[in-house]
């Protein structure tokens, strides 16, 4: 085992891939000498060179327009976008592109692109590099959506993300200097599978992302009051593990679902139809499932405003805690 | 083609020049002590750009800018305290400290805000051109953007609109050689970037962006053009970004040499010496209006940092959508 960071787990998950096939590619804006806008890249133009870093113009709708023809003949490239916001530049190579590409030619060629990009807030980069657009990609067949919390499922999860044959949206937080214990040597995560990163009896949370670790911390407080909390990190937004989430509700009978992204038309509400759609889970159900998520409302610059804006350990609290009425 | 600016223009041309200058220094100390958050672009070394561009607009004519804003929005008018309030996030800042460094905007001054999603605003910017030409206005828009915001694609398809709609857009390239770490010669298929508007019938000119009188005199030209032909144009200004992309550049992709050389020719040296070359200025004026700057800077930036009035959450709420609230 060796401590990594998460933007190391995700850079050595890139240089295993990249020296094991040479169609793995890397391709962005500043990825090369400056290592990307949040230094995920460093070392890799170095030690690849320029057939497999290559430096983009700033052309987000053309680079991944361009990553989707190379991937179409054989390359295997790995996208990364400076911020997710600047997906909605990219979503037309994306959504109308990349994700159709395989169905529209019955499957005579296939998009093996793993576009990579961080979202969420508490940078102070204000409204338009602070959003949580996963629900942009979420809604499209053809795509896969992961978004790994810890360095182990980034490594794990990004690895299988290269060698799969789909396009998949590779999500980042941008706390890239959280650290974990890994494995030495070479393992994958299969994409679809959630973690149960705690288990408990009384409620179910459901996240994926940073928020887990917030959803962490709730947890250890709630212990105090004496309320086991299983905690579930979806890792995989689609395919969706729902299996794993309706097994664990039906045990603990309340569920609480915990994103960043604003909770009007977000992917939390997916994952409450999934259980209240579901009968055994429906009926095994004590209390309304809860949602605890961003507010809705841009990013403030403010300090003070920004960190009002994600789902706070207190929060997470006051929502379970609100299940258990004769408890409040 | 240039101007020389008489003794009074010069002066006034130097004060904003200086001015912008120690606001940048201001604000990187400001971020080095971590008084304040976020992110920043400083435009060290394009003084001449923002110094040449809006004093010579009608002051009714629009800007609409980008990430490296603050020297454009100290330029169009807007007040150091206004400004560094937003950067502070107090309540009496530019958009209430909601926006921050990357989103300063001053309506008072027709300043029309940022995109910090670079290129975008040129679109924007395109955008309110056709709504003063509806209007019957006279007056235009300057369009900023950089060479790195030259690939994308938006600003390819404004032009081109300007061109068929005849809009009153000046398509102003400050053109500092990086985007980021990139290098525009690795980055854009053409020596001039104002050679490209010839693909869409736009008048266009490049023009040395570190000499202030130069600027000046391009834009009062390009202006009268725009105005008297109803027709858009391309400026090309090209200078150097002297400071880094933003806080915690190591400036590995370029030498120190070159930045040398571009010191050498730093906008403020060049106007300060041929002011002092002309008889209009001594190096005792230059340091009494340094010093003086510096004071009153540092006089309105230790006022601010004492400050905490924030909007409420429910106040930021309710701007969210025009008819109030945030649903
Ligand atoms: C669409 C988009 N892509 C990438 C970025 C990240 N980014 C911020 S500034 C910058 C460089 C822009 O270069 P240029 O247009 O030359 O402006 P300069 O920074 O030199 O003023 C980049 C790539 C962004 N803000 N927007
Ligand atoms: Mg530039």
């Amino acid at each position: 085992m060796k401590k990594l960071s998460y933007r190391e787990a995700i850079r050595e998950a890139m240089i295993e891939e990249m020296a094991r096939d040479e169609q793995v590619v890397i391709i962005g804006e500043d990825v090369g000498c400056y290592g990307g806008c949040f230094k995920v890249t460093t070392g890799l133009l170095e030690r690849f060179g320029t057939h497999q870093v290559i430096e983009t113009p700033v052309s987000e709708e053309g680079l991944v327009g361009v990553a989707v023809g190379a991937a179409m003949l054989g390359m295997r490239p790995v996208v990364e976008i400076m911020y997710g916001d600047f997906s909605t530049l990219a979503a037309d190579p994306l959504i109308n592109h990349a994700a159709k590409t395989h169905f529209m030619t019955a499957g005579q060629f296939s998009v093996p692109l793993v576009y990579r990009t961080p979202m969420g807030s508490g940078t102070g980069a204000a409204a338009q590099h602070t959003q949580s657009l996963e629900a942009l990609f979420t809604n499209i067949p053809g795509l896969k959506v992961v978004y790994p919390a810890t360095p182990i499922d980034a490594k794990g999860l990004l690895k299988s993300a290269i060698r799969d044959p789909d396009p998949v949206i590779f999500l980042e937080h941008k706390v890239y200097g959280t650290e974990s214990v890994i494995p030495e040597g070479e393992f994958t995560i299969p994409l679809g599978l959630a973690d149960i990163k705690r288990q408990g009896k009384d409620v179910s949370i459901i996240t994926y992302g940073k928020t887990v670790f917030t959803v962490l911390k709730a947890a250890a407080i709630l212990e105090d009051t004496e309320v086991s909390v299983e905690i579930i990190d979806l890792r995989s937004l689609r395919p969706l593990d729902t299996p794993t989430i309706l097994e664990s509700v039906r045990k603990t009978g309340r569920a609480v679902v915990v994103h960043e992204a604003p909770q009007f038309g977000g992917f939390a509400g997916e994952v409450v139809a999934q259980i209240v759609g579901d009968e055994e889970t429906f009926r095994a159900l004590k209390a309304p499932v809860a949602r605890v998520c961003g507010k809705e409302m841009p990013t403030p610059f403010n300090k003070d405003l920004e960190r009002q804006l994600p789902p706070s350990p207190q929060a997470i609290i006051e929502a379970v805690l609100a299940l258990f009425p004769s408890a409040v | 083609m240039s101007i020389a600016f008489n003794r009074e223009q010069g002066l006034k041309s130097l004060t904003l020049m200086i001015r912008s200058r120690l606001f940048e220094k201001k604000i990187e100390a400001l971020f080095s002590s971590h008084e304040m958050h976020g992110t920043t672009h400083l435009a060290i070394g394009q003084e001449a750009v923002h110094a040449g561009v809006s004093p010579a607009l009608d002051p009714e004519d629009w800007i609409l800018t980008t990430h490296r804003c603050h020297g454009h929005t100290l330029a169009k008018g807007a007040s150091v305290e206004a400004m560094l309030s937003e950067f502070f996030g107090l309540s009496q800042g530019l958009s209430k400290g909601l926006g921050g460094s990357m989103h300063l905007v001053d309506l008072e001054h027709h300043n029309g805000g940022t995109s910090a999603v670079v290129g975008s605003g040129v679109a924007i910017a395109t955008g309110m051109a056709l709504q003063l030409k509806r209007t019957g206005s006279h007056n235009l828009v300057v369009a900023f953007f950089g060479d790195g915001a030259s690939s994308r694609g938006i600003i390819h398809e404004a032009m081109n609109m300007a061109s068929i709609w005849n809009l009153p857009v000046l398509f102003l390239c400050e053109h500092n050689l990086y985007g980021m770490s990139s290098c525009a010669t690795n980055m854009v298929s053409v020596e001039s970037i104002a050679s490209r508007g010839a693909s869409y019938s736009i008048e266009s000119r490049t023009v040395d962006g570190n000499d202030v009188e130069v600027v000046y005199a391009a834009v009062q030209e390009a202006a009268q053009y725009i105005r008297e032909e109803s027709r858009p144009y391309l400026l090309e200004t090209r200078t150097y970004r002297l400071s880094g992309h933003s806080k915690n550049d190591i400036r590995n992709y370029r030498t120190r040499e070159e930045e040398a050389a571009w010191s050498q020719r730093d906008p403020l040296k060049i106007l300060k010496e041929r002011m002092i070359a002309r008889g209009h200025l001594s190096e005792d004026d230059y340091n009494l209006l340094e010093k003086h700057e510096q004071k009153s800077l540092d006089k309105i930036a230790e006022s601010l940092a004492k400050q905490k009035r924030y909007l409420s959450f429910e106040e930021a709420s309710s701007y969210v959508y025009a008819t109030g609230g945030s649903r």
